[in-house]
Order: structure tokens, then C-alpha cells, then sequence
């Protein structure tokens, strides 16, 4: 059985560590200044991915990934862990796309590469809205299964997963083609494998061979897989009004830094009579007792 | 123009959940700012009397879809109903509570109008704009204001030109407070059959296991949480005795849950419940905005912390340095000392 897996992945600033120097001065965090990562809960979706392949012999897992030309990195990263293809979707005029704008390219890339299965992270760290599965399987006009765990059976035409969902689990069968998210309690990917980096680290996008000092044209004829595709909005068949900011219903009015109101507070250390002061005074404001 | 203000009240076990209450209330204050109606959309199965919990947050209207097909939720036939509904209705706002369930459905609805969404909002506040580049003016424009890049920016969002305009909101961030609870509405009911066919019911559920909420302390006015600095499951019993003495509950932090200690359901913060108690006592918990994020409205705050530069003390009315476990027993014997 030909079963083919789009997963969706993108390369968000890590802001889980958001340090001072981040920060730029009109309260933006300065993306440049953040280490640029694979998002995480899309390493498990991959992994999701990986063990359909482990379990059927004809599995194919493509990457596919929306942003500037650098994030085809972590489409080479999804290969050294076992994806065969990746597809980098970028161009200048998807620029300010909200989840909406953003969900209408993906899915028409989708479209093209017509899978039985799209598996995208619940959410990214950085936009945090966890909007753009569900918008990309209504975008295709498919059935969406949210928050995965475990995908527990896959049949051409049918999957049994397990979900996540706030205070229990959910059992579903659902007929393909599909769009999965994978919740963070499913397993993490698994490690780089040394074979797959010797085989992909060559893999380039057309703009990253176009910066290489070395001619990689017999590299690229005899090893077509080192190819990683590259899409702009004349590729995709877009309603370009349909992109970027002019297809962006939501508008960012206003960013503010998150900083801590400092109050004066009162010290007080765990001697005996620091802690009877403190009792009383709770007890006689009422705010105990 | 009468848009009004709708709702999407979510379903568990004949029960309208928490954030939906939560959101109706919030939703009654809007529709009264721009002197619109409020209305409540309620999808399940089994649904007579369901309008005795919703009217008394001052409902104006119920649309009532009622068919087995409709519980327990599913995606394409709630999606189908309220994209339908709205198209018919153009509500001027539409709110979801930010769980499981309203994160599934509402940027599927979204989608399918082609109108924004904004995620987890904290604050919702009518509010004008000008447009830079036209110089359109728009009047009273939901600013949905939301934490974004893991807690560390605050952005407000509009949608000047989209109807509805949506969003979602977590559980306990909005106060939930009866209207009048003898307050009564029009009840219209959605005819099912003429929506849905077989291609809605392309996800089929095998199993299903939700557990009743087994604590709640969004309700408590006293809070003692605790986080990776407790250091064991053993040392929040100390925790719980201090609640169990003055009243309250106890609470967490992420890297406590994380950790262990304790159960998910008391998690503080951004990505747990919001609270805002007249006391709350942080124990061995550092302050990362993710968790203020949660409890900065709380009317007293104590921090329990060996580290006097933790970031938690700027927000806190008493600081006491030093360890939880030594700072806990001392609270416990003077507070019994000075209640004798
Ligand atoms: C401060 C701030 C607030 C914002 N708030 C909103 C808002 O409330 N509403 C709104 O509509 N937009 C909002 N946006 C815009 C939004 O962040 C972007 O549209 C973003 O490209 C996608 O949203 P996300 O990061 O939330 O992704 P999520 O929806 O959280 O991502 C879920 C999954 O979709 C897949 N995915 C997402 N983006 C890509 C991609 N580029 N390539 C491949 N796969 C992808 C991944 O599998 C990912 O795990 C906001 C942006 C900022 C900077
Ligand atoms: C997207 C996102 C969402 C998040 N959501 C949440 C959320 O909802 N809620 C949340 O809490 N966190 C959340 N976090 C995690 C958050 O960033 C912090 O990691 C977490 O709050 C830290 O918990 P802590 O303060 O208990 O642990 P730490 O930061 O490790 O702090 C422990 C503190 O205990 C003190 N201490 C150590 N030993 C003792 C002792 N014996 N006595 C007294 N003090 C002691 C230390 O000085 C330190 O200040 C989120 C993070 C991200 C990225």
C-alpha cells in the first residue's frame, strides 16, 4: 500500500528562553537575536510520521514548510531523521500573513502534492495560536483530528487515532485524506541518524545553490533527491489578494513587552517575630481567618 | 445594523461548561456597551431544559441544534452549524472558550467564513481605530488582546474589516456572574437535518473517556501554590495543611506539575487557570512571566522564596526569605497561635 504524509513544520525563534537582548526597544522581541529552532510539537508530528513509515513499507514523508529562504534548514533536519523530500513555500508576499493567509498557501501546496495524510504540530511557540491545522484542513475540505497521541491503526482509506484532550482521551476513526495535530504528550522525534546526514547534508534550495561557491550541478543530476523544492506564489496558483497582509483579516494594532509592576513590598525572614507580625496582620485585615 | 454578540456554549454532560458561563457574561457587558443583543449557540444531544442554565446570564437569544449526531462534539457537524448560522445571523462578535473543544471548532469556522480569529485572548475592550494608510475611521472595534512568543509580548489585534469578528478565551481569565436569574429569552431551534450529510460524519468516535474537573480552585480566595522549589511531592503536604487551614486550595506552577508534585488541574498560569484571589502565596516559585501571567490580579501576594532576588518579589505585598519548608511550619503554628 502507497501511503504519502505531508508534515507540516515550521521554524519559529525560540522563545521559551526570551532573554534581555532580545528585546528591542519599542518592545518587539528582536527575532534575529533568538535562536531559530524546528517548533517542537513539530517534531513530534514527524515522529508521528516516522513510525507510519516504520510499520508500512511504502510510506513517503515530505516536509513541508512556509517562511524565509533559512528555513529550509530544518527541512535538512527532518531529513537527517528520516523524511525523504521537503518543499520550502517562500516569497516576499506572504509577508504579514495571520493564520488565515497563512493556512490558504500551505494548503494550496498540499494540494498540489496530494497526500493521504498532513500532520502539522498542535501549535508553534512563537504565534501560539494553534489555528493553522484546522484551517488548513478546511482550506482542502478534508476532516481535521486534533491534539493526537498515537496513531493506533492505518489503512489506506481509514486511521484509528488516539487524542488528547484536556481532561481525558478520545478514541477516532476517520477516513483520508486527512489532517492530524500532534499533541506534546506524544513521543518526541527521534534522533538524527548518521547515515541520513551523510546522504542529505548536501540538500540544497535552488536560492542556497545560487549563494554556494561550489558547483553542485553534477552533485545535483546524479543525486536528484538533494533537491529541496522551492515554491513561490507563481507556483502555487494563488489569489495573491488571497496572501500576506491583504489576505490577513486580523491586523496587529499594538505589541507590548511584558514587564513585571514592581510593588513595595514588605521583607520579612522566618524568624518568630517576622511571622507573628505577618499572621496577625492577615488575620486582622481579614484577608484570613 | 443589530448584529449581536454570540456565544458558543460548549457541552459535557448536559452541563454547559465553565468558560462558556464565563464568556456569556463577558459577552452580556459588550452587547450592552454598543447596545446589542446577546446569543447563546448550544449543540449537543438531549438538550430540553438547557436554557434554564443560560438564560440567567441575560441570553436574549438561544439557537438550540438538538440531534444524536451532536454529541459527543465532533468537528464537521458543529463547524457546518455555526458557519451556517453565522452567515445567516453576521453576528458582529463571536466568542469560544479556549479549550479543547473551542480550539478545534472556531478557526475551522473561521476558515470557512474567511473572518479572523484571535487565540486566547485576556482581554477583550471596544475600542476605535484609524487605518494608517486610508485614514478609515472605525468605531468600537473588539481589541482582543492576547499574550503571543510564549508569554513574553502582549499584542492587540483587530479585524477592522471581517465579520464576526472571533475569539477564544481560556478558562478563568473572564469573571463569570449571574445576570438576573430570572431574566428569560427567545429559544429558536436549528433544523439539523437540512445541514448535515454523510460527508460531515467522515470522524467517528470509538471511545471516550473525560474525567469530572476533580479540583477547581479558580474559586478559592485563598491560593497556596507551589513550585519546583517545594522540591518533593512530600513537601506539599505542608502546602496542603496550610490550605486546609485557612480555607483555601492549593496551586502550582508548571515546573511543579512538570515535575510531578502535583496534578495538572491546579496548574497557574498562562497555560493553566487564571486566578485572582484576595490571597495568594507562592512557595518556591520563581515568577516566569508564563505564571504571573496567571495570578498578578491577586489582591494580596506572598513569596516564599530563599532566592531574595526572584522575580515573583517585585509583584509581591510580603516577601519572606527563606526556605518553604521551614517558612510553612512557622505560618501554620502563628496563625493557630493568633486565632486562639
Ligand atoms: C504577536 C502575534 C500575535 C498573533 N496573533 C494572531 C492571532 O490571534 N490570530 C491570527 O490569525 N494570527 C495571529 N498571528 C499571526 C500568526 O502567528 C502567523 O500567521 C503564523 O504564521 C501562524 O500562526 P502560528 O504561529 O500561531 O501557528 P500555529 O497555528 O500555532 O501552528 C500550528 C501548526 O501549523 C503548522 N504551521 C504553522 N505555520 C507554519 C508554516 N509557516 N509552515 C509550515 N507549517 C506551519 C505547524 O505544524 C504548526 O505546529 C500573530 C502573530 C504575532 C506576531
Ligand atoms: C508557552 C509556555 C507556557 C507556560 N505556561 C506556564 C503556566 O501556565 N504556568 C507556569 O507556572 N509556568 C508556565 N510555563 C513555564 C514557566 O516559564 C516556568 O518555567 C515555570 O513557571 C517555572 O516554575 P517554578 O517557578 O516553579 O520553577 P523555577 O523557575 O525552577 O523556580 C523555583 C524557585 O524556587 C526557589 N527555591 C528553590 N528551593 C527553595 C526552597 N527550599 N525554599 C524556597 N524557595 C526555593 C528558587 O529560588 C526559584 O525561585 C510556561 C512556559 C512556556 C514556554
Amino acid at each position: 500500500m502507497s501511503f504519502k504524509i505531508v508534515v507540516l513544520a515550521k521554524q519559529v525563534p525560540d522563545t521559551r528562553n526570551v532573554g534581555k537582548d532580545a528585546m528591542k526597544a519599542d518592545g518587539t522581541v528582536n527575532r534575529a537575536a533568538l535562536p531559530a529552532i524546528f517548533n517542537p510539537e513539530d517534531l513530534h508530528a514527524l515522529e508521528q510520521a516516522l513510525r507510519i513509515k516504520d510499520r508500512i513499507d511504502d510510506a513517503e514523508i515530505i516536509i513541508l514548510t512556509m517562511g524565509p529562504p533559512r528555513a529550509a534548514e530544518i527541512i535538512r533536519e527532518a531529513m537527517y531523521r528520516g523524511a525523504d523530500s521537503g518543499f520550502l513555500i517562500t516569497d516576499r508576499k506572504f509577508a504579514g500573513s495571520d493564520t488565515l493567509a497563512t493556512s490558504y498557501a500551505i494548503s494550496l501546496a498540499v494540494k498540489k502534492l496530494q497526500p493521504h495524510l498532513v500532520i502539522a504540530g498542535r501549535q508553534a511557540i512563537d504565534g501560539d495560536t494553534a489555528q493553522v491545522g484546522p484551517q488548513v484542513a478546511e482550506k482542502l475540505n478534508i476532516p481535521q483530528v486534533t491534539y493526537c497521541e498515537e496513531v493506533l491503526e492505518i489503512k489506506e482509506d481509514e486511521l484509528i487515532v488516539k487524542r488528547r484532550l484536556e481532561r481525558g482521551v478520545e478514541v477516532v476513526k476517520a477516513k483520508t485524506p486527512l489532517l492530524i495535530t500532534v499533541h506534546s504528550s506524544a513521543p518526541t522525534c527521534r534522533p538524527r541518524h548518521a547515515k541520513l546526514i551523510m546522504k542529505f547534508k548536501h540538500a540544497r534550495t535552488v536560492s542556497e545553490l545560487v549563494e554556494e561557491t561550489k558547483d553542485y550541478t553534477e552533485m545535483m543530476t546524479n543525486k536528484p533527491y538533494l533537491r529541496i523544492e522551492e515554491w513561490s506564489v507563481a507556483d502555487l496558483d494563488a489569489n495573491v489578494e488571497s496572501l500576506g497582509l491583504s489576505g490577513s483579516p486580523t491586523k496587529v494594532k499594538k505589541i507590548e513587552n511584558v514587564v513585571l509592576i514592581h510593588k513595595d513590598s514588605i521583607n520579612l525572614t522566618v524568624n518568630d517575630k517576622d511571622m507573628d507580625y505577618l499572621m496577625k496582620e492577615l488575620i486582622d485585615s481579614h484577608v484570613i481567618g | 445594523m443589530n448584529n449581536s454578540i454570540f456565544v458558543y456554549c460548549e457541552i459535557e454532560d448536559g452541563q454547559v461548561v465553565e468558560v462558556s458561563l464565563e464568556l456569556l457574561t463577558k459577552g452580556r457587558k459588550l452587547a450592552n456597551e454598543i447596545d446589542r443583543k446577546l446569543e447563546a449557540v448550544v449543540i449537543g444531544h438531549n438538550l430540553a431544559g438547557i436554557e434554564k442554565q443560560i438564560f440567567p446570564y441575560g441570553v436574549d437569544v438561544i439557537h438550540i441544534a438538538d440531534n444524536s449526531r451532536l454529541y459527543p462534539y465532533l468537528t464537521l457537524p458543529h463547524a457546518e452549524i455555526i458557519a451556517k448560522l453565522f452567515e445567516q445571523e453576521q453576528p458582529e462578535v463571536a466568542l469560544f472558550g479556549a479549550t479543547s473543544v473551542g480550539r478545534d471548532l472556531a478557526p475551522r469556522v473561521a476558515s470557512k467564513l474567511k473572518c479572523g480569529l484571535t487565540a486566547d485572548c485576556t482581554s477583550l475592550v471596544f475600542g476605535d481605530h484609524t487605518e494608517n494608510k486610508t485614514g478609515k475611521e472605525y468605531k468600537n472595534l473588539l481589541y482582543q488582546i492576547r499574550p503571543a512568543f510564549g508569554g513574553n509580548i502582549i499584542a492587540t489585534i483587530i479585524n477592522p474589516d471581517t465579520r464576526p469578528q472571533m475569539a477564544t478565551v481560556r478558562e478563568g481569565v473572564m469573571k463569570k456572574e449571574v445576570f438576573n436569574s430570572t431574566h428569560k429569552g427567545e429559544i429558536k431551534y436549528i433544523n439539523v437535518d437540512t445541514i448535515l450529510n454523510d460527508n460531515h460524519m467522515a470522524v467517528e468516535i470509538i471511545e471516550r473517556h473525560i474525567e469530572k474537573q476533580k479540583v477547581n480552585i479558580k474559586n478559592s480566595q485563598i491560593i497556596i501554590s507551589g513550585g519546583y522549589g517545594v522540591g518533593s511531592k512530600e513537601n506539599f503536604d505542608l502546602l496542603y495543611e496550610l490550605a486546609d487551614m485557612l480555607g483555601g486550595e492549593v496551586g502550582a506552577s508548571r515546573a511543579a506539575v512538570d515535575a510531578g508534585f502535583v496534578d495538572h488541574a491546579r496548574q497557574v498560569g498562562q497555560t493553566g487557570v487564571t486566578v485572582r484571589p484576595k490571597l495568594y502565596i507562592a512557595c518556591g516559585i520563581s515568577g516566569a512571566v508564563q505564571h504571573t501571567a496567571g495570578m498578578n490580579e491577586s489582591a494580596k501576594i506572598i513569596s516564599i522564596n530563599n532566592d531574595p532576588k526572584a522575580p515573583i518579589n517585585q509583584i509581591a505585598d510580603y516577601v519572606i526569605t527563606g526556605n518553604v519548608e521551614d517558612v510553612i511550619p512557622k505560618m501554620i503554628k502563628f496563625y493557630k497561635k493568633n486565632t486562639k
